[in-house]
């Protein structure tokens, strides 16, 4: 089966984000962007079925600026087999990108779509979900587990108290826990190797679909700050802070 | 306005979470809950007698037992039609659902709300709590999730409502529950507990996170958590994750063991009412947040913290 993977591009994790001194959002000029953690883990995921023989075939895209064609090469230096970028310099919101993947979809027919759970940017946890709605297949959300038999597909989940697990008829919707797997590196060979895979430019209007947003930003602000407290010099001063507190009588 | 709110529950009883998720929505406008589940009528009643809820609606289908989202988000979909704004609170489950109904009525979702400033503008963070986005939402009905620590919980009793039995289409025979590994434990929940203790990579081994921070969360009967780092090194189990990418937790104290304070730790519990942390390295950012530090040996500090207690 094929298995389509959506990569985003975002401000690399290891990077504090700080927040425009204008208040419209989070200052991504001149900083390190890398690809959606979750998202590596749904590349991951995809060349491991493809490993195991259940994958033929993994497809990337992106829907984001054209340097997310960056984070598209990464994808394909991992494994993956070829890319679709869909060029939108706007920012696009999880039920457009979810609209447009669902076009993307209906053309490549896949047997799986492996999402990242959230991107770590907005932290919507919306578009897997929402994708599932429009296409009207199964999702199995928070992923530690997945394993494909036949036309289904068990997607072992992270929930609040535990895990859980749900058997979904394929083609389905699968997004990613950190769990499920650890990333590999592209290798340099690889990397060289990715350069002359095929990526196809397409735009949202080559779908035929209205990412214009929904939701509207305000204001972007600092979250307030907590002030450092007092140390303490040993146990008995912290029992009595404690106590002080009313935590034990 | 009239306002569905999605009803937590295990059939029996209604989670703390949808009472975070009922004083959000009451913000909002009339509050009507929704129970969805099988052999839920135990759920209903107490969904019944919170405070501020005007109406209980209970579908009870074997197709809802589990809350597949496949099956449930067709029947809120459908009901829509007669409210405003859809509520669920920020949970696994909420999570799971909200986005599809959101795609069902071609509504752009907000997520993990932390204020309701007016009808259609909201607070929610933005880059695992580093910043504070204020939306306005154009969509003419709304579909949030709530982040639960973001409100006051309604009072559990007191309300009175009516329940009125519906039905939807059932199953859609998408997807089919297989099973559940649920941690049984005596202790608090970890999103609703008073006292958090959490422990951190600087524990050495499961066996030491163990004999160390359960003797003293179960001394205040608190809720045991766990960094990322504790997590990712085998441990605690993931449920205890505290975090962006686990849970979000404001309880009154949260002592912390053994935890440095990455950004992403200190997303998922920052808004906690005290912080107490015990580390041996003095400039650990988890000092920078923390109302009362010790700084030492935790092999030395919790075992006799949990003496003295």
């Amino acid at each position: 089966m094929k298995v389509l993977v959506p990569v985003k591009r975002v401000l690399d994790y290891n990077v504090k984000p700080r927040v425009k001194a204008d208040g419209t959002g989070v200052d991504l000029a001149n900083v390190k962007m890398s690809m959606n953690p979750f998202d590596e883990i749904a590349v991951e995921e995809a060349i491991r079925l493809k490993e195991k023989g259940v994958a033929t075939e993994i497809v990337v895209v992106s829907i984001g600026e054209q340097k997310a064609q960056e984070t598209l090469r990464t994808a394909l230096a991992m494994g993956a087999d070829r890319a679709i970028l869909i060029v939108s310099e706007d920012k696009v919101e999880p039920l457009g990108v979810a609209k447009l993947l669902a076009k993307v979809a209906e053309a490549e027919q896949p047997g799986l779509v492996i999402l990242g759970k959230q991107a770590i940017d907005d932290d919507n946890n919306q578009t897997g979900q929402m994708l599932g709605a429009l296409l009207g297949w199964g999702q199995g959300t928070f992923a530690s587990k997945v394993e494909v038999a036949g036309d289904s597909v068990d997607v072992t989940r992270e929930v609040d108290g535990g895990l859980e697990t749900v058997k979904l008829k394929t083609p389905a919707i699968v997004t990613t826990d950190l769990r499920l797997n650890e990333p590999r590196y592209a290798s340099l060979p690889n990397i060289m190797k990715a350069k002359s895979k095929p990526l196809e430019q397409k735009t949202p209007a080559d779908y035929g679909v209205d990412v214009t947003p929904r939701l509207t930003t305000v204001k972007v602000e600092e979250p307030a700050k907590r002030q450092a407290g007092v140390k303490v010099a040993d146990v008995d001063e912290l029992v009595g802070k404690l106590k002080t507190l009313g935590v034990v009588a | 306005m009239s306002v569905l709110v999605w009803v937590e529950h295990d059939n029996a009883s209604v989670k703390d979470a949808t009472l975070a998720a009922v004083t959000a929505a009451g913000k909002l406008g009339e509050v009507v809950a929704l129970v969805a589940g099988q052999g839920a009528q135990g759920a209903a009643d107490a969904a019944a007698k919170i405070a501020g809820v005007s109406k209980v609606l209970l579908a009870d289908d074997a197709a809802y037992g589990h809350a597949l989202a496949e099956n449930v988000a067709p029947l809120i979909a459908e009901l829509m039609s007669g409210y405003d704004a859809f509520v669920a609170p920020a949970t696994t489950t909420g999570k799971n659902i909200a986005p599809r109904v959101a795609a069902l009525l071609d509504v752009m979702q907000v997520s993990e709300v932390l204020s309701v400033e007016s009808a259609d503008t909201f607070t929610r963070p933005i880059y695992a709590g580093n910043a504070i986005a204020t939306v306005k939402s154009s969509d003419a009905k709304k579909v949030l999730t709530i982040r639960g620590t973001a409100f006051d919980k309604a009072a559990a009793e007191g309300g009175s409502a009516s329940v009125e039995t519906i039905s939807g289409k059932g199953d859609t025979g998408l997807s089919s529950f297989v099973g559940a590994e649920i941690a049984k434990s005596e202790r608090p929940e970890l999103t609703s507990a008073k006292i958090i203790v959490s422990g951190g990579r600087a524990l050495g081994s499961g066996e030491q996170f163990h004999a160390l921070i359960d003797p003293l969360a179960d001394k205040l009967g608190a809720a045991v958590g766990a960094s990322r780092a504790a997590v990712d090194a085998g441990y605690a189990p993931n449920d205890y994750q505290v975090g962006q990418t686990g849970k979000i937790v404001a309880p009154e104290v949260y002592i912390a063991v053994g935890i440095s304070g990455a950004i992403q730790h200190l997303a998922g519990m920052k808004d906690s009412k005290v912080i107490i942390a015990i580390n041996k390295d003095e400039d650990a950012p988890i000092f920078q947040v923390a109302d009362v530090g010790l700084v030492g040996d935790l092999f030395k500090i919790v075992p006799e913290l949990t003496e003295k207690l």
